[in-house]
């Protein structure tokens, strides 16, 4: 509870500050926090994900693009009244939609009545791998996994066409 | 940079560790939390924090482009391999069983691999990215002290 009302603490620091560097830096004390939380809701495979991505790489990913663009973000005019409706809107839809939710760790929650028992139960002598994220994230779910990493695939194709790989060094030696 | 004696040092000290800790993450994910995302995202730090320290040339000549290029293909080649290897095999696509004698350690090789082709295209990926990010424009990261 305390690291939610930090979170919403350091969105709001977020959408206030001009510094995009400030920003970028909040940005992943804010994925360090989200990583906390999965911790404390026991899900240590996605707070290690978080850290190592949220938090490391994308933090440093932005700093990289930030040192192509000006550190300060341009004075913008005046405030915007749709958006915020929208936004406003769609927030209030959000929360009216968790209500219905169950419990957090509520044993009769319809995710822990489908496969997760089943998962539990024989993952250890179907594929003998004790992680039981693990076996389900590649064995029992090996076609999302798949997808997964074609995404990552996708974009490194991507970025390396848009940014072309292996260009840039002609074009220094030509003298630009 | 050249001048900055400790954070080379401290860099260079570090960065064979990170790449243990990427490998650990790896291996180990079959039996704690971790697997290949994770890994290759630490693998990928390690070479992050060297372009950072020495310049994003340097760690191109460390980590050449077509060495990334081919680690991208390959990872999602070793994932897709997998499961065109199980069909022949004879069980469906990326179904385990078969790779091995028994059923559970067949899963157990599948996902070995599965998640080794999954750190080496995350690795490639985030290294590729970082390199062309920060390879552009002049305010190279590396050489802006």
């Amino acid at each position: 509870m305390v690291l939610l009302f930090f979170m919403a603490a350091t969105i709001l620091v977020i959408v206030r500050l001009r510094n995009l560097f400030a920003v970028v830096m909040m940005g992943g004390i804010y994925s360090l926090m989200a990583a906390t939380i999965f911790v404390v809701l026991d899900a240590v495979d996605v707070a290690f994900t978080e850290a190592a991505v949220g938090a490391g790489i994308s933090t440093v990913l932005m700093l990289g693009a930030l040192a192509l663009t000006k550190t300060e973000e341009k004075e913008g005019g005046r405030p915007q009244v749709l958006p915020l409706l929208v936004v406003a809107v769609t927030g209030a839809a959000l929360i009216y939609g968790t209500l219905d939710m169950p419990h957090y760790g509520d044993p009769k929650a319809p995710i822990h009545q489908h496969v997760a028992p089943t998962y539990l139960k024989d993952s250890i002598t179907k594929t003998t791998v004790p992680n039981v994220v693990t076996a389900v994230l590649a064995s029992y779910r090996g076609y999302d996994t798949l997808g997964e990493v074609t995404v990552i695939f996708t974009a490194g194709v991507g970025v390396m066409a848009l940014l072309g790989a292996g260009r840039r060094r002609r074009r220094k030696d030509g003298g630009t | 940079m050249s001048h900055h004696f400790v954070i080379r040092i401290v860099a260079k000290l570090l960065i064979p560790f990170i790449l243990l800790f990427g490998l650990y993450v790896q291996f180990h994910g079959d039996f704690g939390p971790g697997g290949g995302f994770q890994a290759g995202v630490i693998f990928a730090s390690a070479f992050v924090l060297y372009a950072l320290i020495y310049g994003v040339d340097k760690a191109r000549q460390v980590l050449p482009d077509g060495v990334l290029r081919v680690g991208i293909a390959l990872g999602v080649l070793i994932f897709g391999g997998t499961g065109v290897a199980s069909m022949l095999l004879g069980a469906n696509y990326l179904d385990y069983s078969p790779l091995a004698h028994d059923p559970a350690h067949g899963q157990h090789l599948g996902i070995f691999i599965v998640e080794l082709g999954v750190g080496v295209t995350v690795a490639s990926v985030m290294a590729t990215l970082f390199f062309l990010f920060a390879g552009r424009g002049d305010l190279d990261p590396g050489e802006r002290e």
